[in-house]
């Protein structure tokens, strides 16, 4: 069977849904609204790429919606206070790096489950700032939003940087020696041990990084309305792992493509608005996120059975 | 003489390859029948159509004379057949009488359970097979063979009248290798059959009755076996000796391995070297608390293969693995070319030009998922890829040059590591070390569960690698291996070196040595 089997099919799938869009609803490519559909999945796709990082490597982790939450409150206090646009934003994204260093420390430093972990940094982080904010509401002052520009440029550069990343990681993940050694220890810490590899240090490394493109994340939301919401990014882990899913990585590590995860994102996103258009009520949307995550899922029970043999 | 099992023209595919060719074979009441042949030649998918793992495209089976249409594994079991693999199927966390107790039992799964039957039942078939394992002991904490003498509890305790060997020996020392032939002949003289599947000819020639060769896919032949042993038959004198009496011409250990490769190949070991050169690595007085190495002091020389002898547990994996940094020493000196070092981690042991080339390649030698040439280049990514830009036709070149060099039989450098077979695995595992330009090459059962054919390529790759100046250190559990290609012999006891030997020693000498025997090592 073909290597990338997986990503076709969500490439496939994603065509169909298109196609059927392009026939009974053309209405869907209007460039405007499909423009807002991608700012507004800009960040969640940047966090999906550390999601990926993070699964290639066998952990995972679910803490991510909360460190984009306190990121982006973060965010919003410190712009609040006139803070530099560009140092609010190093700084959020060393709050992020700290949220994702300390989950990184836990799983590799002490060796513990990388679910257990974050399943307890996720209701720590978000509990704690809903006691310290009490869940108000932060107003940002003018010239934040859309860092001060037309709302065009502000859109078209948010989806661009997310677009950078993506393929900066794709071509990491298939050119550079780091990437090759995080397929190595999701396939097999120990091999990978013995071949002079430090899984540890690569264990350590994902979620670090996977902390600060949250940060970058929850920046990249920030500066999209006038207001900071206490709760955003609540279920964010399980929108990116369900796009990291349907993309064909492999939830027990060493195998999938940023490009494949590129695509379940997409088909993900498509689906909410798509049902809109075709004039199906939209409650049957979360329904059909989760039977096309099921479906990827058990396409990769099929396959691997098939491979046992 | 009662018909056990009956298989003819039984045929298997799998996708576009045919795995079994219309085999046919039989197994009769009281005798063991040894199944032999190349890696890939049809044994294991044989094996598994036996215990109902596999469903045959064709050909019948009877089981004591009755046809069977449909063999599951559940019917299987329940039709007295038990399969011992070589890597023990027990559960890990459970304790020796828990695992017994669960194959013996397992009908009824609401019924209560009888702790102390269970317990007393486990007790006395380790007593049986002559088993020192204590019953609440957890599997866990089990070695190798002792989990092994486990799984063959469960199959006595079962009732099996079939039961199925694989590779048995392959982990276990001469001792426990002893106690296990004393169980196999109480099966046989119990009227059971066994098939027995082994790549140790000796032990063929040591306990079948008869042998069948398989090759391709397709059955060679069955041949009757002069069994080498004497004395022991002449109580437990039955039918099956009288066979022997009257057994066609002697067969000999050349014609089985002809049978199998369809040619003729030398069980010679290439030639040793006459002059070793300076010492490269020195161990002086080196222990490891966590791995129970003491006290070991050894020189290995450049061009010199110096062997680890010595039983399971005697500490030889463990001084590796010391030297190797993965439990690193805490007492003595490691001197490499003449300099002290200390080694905390692979990668250092790796950047000072040492090698490791673990024993269980299936899980540690071999990334499964990974092609042949990202395996193989896994280990010098700073050298051939200068700036860490990784260069595809530089990949591609270097594991082509080892897969020629090698001989590795695989479909190219893109082929997944799980597509290959174990001794080529054991080659993409060797080149990846060798791709490091290490200045000592650790080498852990280099041949384990490996074919004849492609064992005799993987000694005359070792005894190359040495003549251009390796320093070799050779862990083997396989004295006929030990012998032929050691320059040097050092047996391991207790976790330190018992003896060192010179390489033309003899087998007794190595393992009275092993054993702690008197006048060893003079």
């Amino acid at each position: 069977m073909n290597k990338y089997f997986r990503e076709f099919s969500a490439a496939a799938a994603l065509g169909i849904l298109l196609l059927a869009l392009a026939i009974f609803a053309p209405s869907f490519f209007q460039p405007q609204p499909l423009l807002s559909l991608a700012t507004r999945e800009a960040p969640t796709l940047v966090v999906a790429c550390g999601m990926a990082l993070v699964i290639i490597c066998r952990q995972i982790d679910i803490s991510v919606g909360s460190q984009f939450a306190v990121c982006s409150v973060c965010a919003g206090l410190l712009a609040a206070m006139h803070w530099p646009l560009a140092l609010v934003l190093a700084t959020t994204i060393l709050i992020g790096t700290t949220f994702g260093a300390f989950n990184g420390a836990l799983v590799a430093g002490l060796g513990l489950p990388s679910i257990v972990v974050t399943l307890a940094t996720m209701v720590t982080w978000r509990e704690g700032l809903r006691w310290l904010r009490q869940g108000v509401w932060v107003d940002l002052p003018n010239g934040v939003q859309w860092f001060g520009l037309p709302q065009m440029t502000g859109q078209w550069t948010l989806v661009l940087v997310a677009l950078a990343i993506l393929i900066l990681l794709a071509l990491t993940l298939k050119h550079i020696s780091i990437g090759r050694f995080v397929y190595a220890v999701g396939s097999d810490a120990e091999a990978a041990r013995l071949a002079g590899i430090r899984p540890r240090m690569m264990t350590f490394g994902v979620f670090v990084f996977m902390g600060a493109l949250t940060g970058l994340a929850a920046m990249m939301n920030t500066i999209q309305s006038p207001q900071v919401d206490p709760n955003s990014g609540t279920g964010l882990e399980l929108k990116t792992i369900a796009a990291v899913v349907v993309g064909g990585v492999a939830i027990s590590g060493g195998r999938g493509t940023l490009w494949g995860v590129f695509t379940g994102l997409l088909l993900l996103a498509c689906i909410s608005p798509a049902l809109t258009h075709l004039h199906v009520e939209a409650f049957w949307g979360k329904a059909i996120q989760g039977a096309t995550i099921l479906l990827a899922v058990v396409a990769d029970g099929v396959r691997t059975r098939k491979q046992r043999y | 003489m009662k018909q056990l099992l009956q298989l003819s023209a039984v045929t298997k595919s799998f996708g576009a390859v045919q795995a079994l060719k219309g085999i046919s074979f039989d197994l009769q009441a009281g005798e063991v029948h040894a199944l032999l042949g190349e890696n890939g030649a049809g044994k294991s998918t044989l094996i598994k159509i036996i215990t109902g793992a596999h469903q045959p495209d064709g050909g019948t089976i009877e089981i004591a004379g009755e046809r069977v249409e449909k063999l599951s594994p559940v019917a299987a079991h329940k039709l007295g057949i038990a399969c011992i693999y070589q890597q023990p199927a027990l559960f890990p966390d459970l304790t020796v009488a828990e695992n017994i107790g669960l194959r013996l039992e397992g009908a009824n799964s609401l019924s209560r359970v009888d702790w102390n039957s269970r317990r007393n039942q486990a007790q006395k078939l380790l007593r049986r097979i002559g088993a020192d394992i204590s019953p609440d002991a957890e599997v866990r904490s089990l070695s190798m063979p002792e989990q092994q003498l486990v799984e063959i509890a469960c199959a006595l305790g079962a009732g099996a009248r079939i039961v199925i060997m694989d590779e048995p020996t392959a982990s276990l020392t001469q001792k426990e290798t002893g106690l296990l032939f004393a169980v196999i002949l109480d099966l046989r003289s119990s009227g059971a059959g066994v098939i027995y599947i082994s790549h140790r000819l000796e032990e063929i020639f040591q306990l079948a009755d008869r042998v069948t060769v398989l090759r391709d896919g397709e059955s060679v032949g069955t041949r009757n076996v002069c069994r080498s042993r004497g004395d022991e038959t002449q109580t437990s004198q039955s039918e099956s000796d009288k066979r022997l009496l009257t057994s066609s011409p002697t067969l000999t250990e050349s014609e089985l391995i002809r049978m199998m490769v369809g040619r003729e190949i030398s069980q010679i070991f290439p030639p040793a070297q006459s002059a070793p050169g300076e010492t490269v690595l020195s161990l002086k007085n080196l222990g490891c608390t966590a791995g129970g190495v003491k006290n070991v002091s050894l020189d290995v020389r450049a061009g010199e293969i110096l062997s680890l002898a010595g039983l399971v547990g005697a500490g030889r994996t463990e001084l590796a693995r010391t030297i190797f940094g993965i439990t690193p020493a805490d007492a003595g000196e490691i001197i490499l070319r003449g300099e002290k070092v200390e080694i905390h981690s692979p990668q250092e042991a790796v950047a000072r030009g040492i090698a490791y080339v673990p024993e269980d390649r299936r899980r540690h030698g071999v990334i499964l998922e990974m092609p042949v040439a990202q395996n193989m280049t896994m280990g010098i990514h700073r050298r051939i890829f200068p700036g860490t830009w990784l260069r595809f036709g530089a990949e591609r070149a270097c594991a082509l040059d080892f897969i020629r060099q090698l001989d590795v039989r695989a479909y190219g450098p893109e082929a997944p590591g799980h597509s290959l077979s174990g001794g080529n695995q054991q080659k993409v595992s060797l080149a990846r070390w060798l791709a490091t330009k290490p200045k000592v090459l650790i080498l852990d059962e280099p041949t384990q569960g490996v074919d004849v054919g492609a064992k005799s390529e993987i000694h005359k790759i070792i005894r190359r690698l040495a003549k251009d100046g390796l320093a070799v250190l050779m862990i083997s559990s396989d004295l006929p291996e030990i012998l032929g290609m050691s320059d040097r012999i050092a047996v391991m006891r207790g976790g330190t070196i018992a003896a060192t030997l010179p390489g033309k020693s003899g087998a007794h000498e190595v393992m009275s040595a092993a054993l702690g025997q008197k006048g060893a090592g003079k």
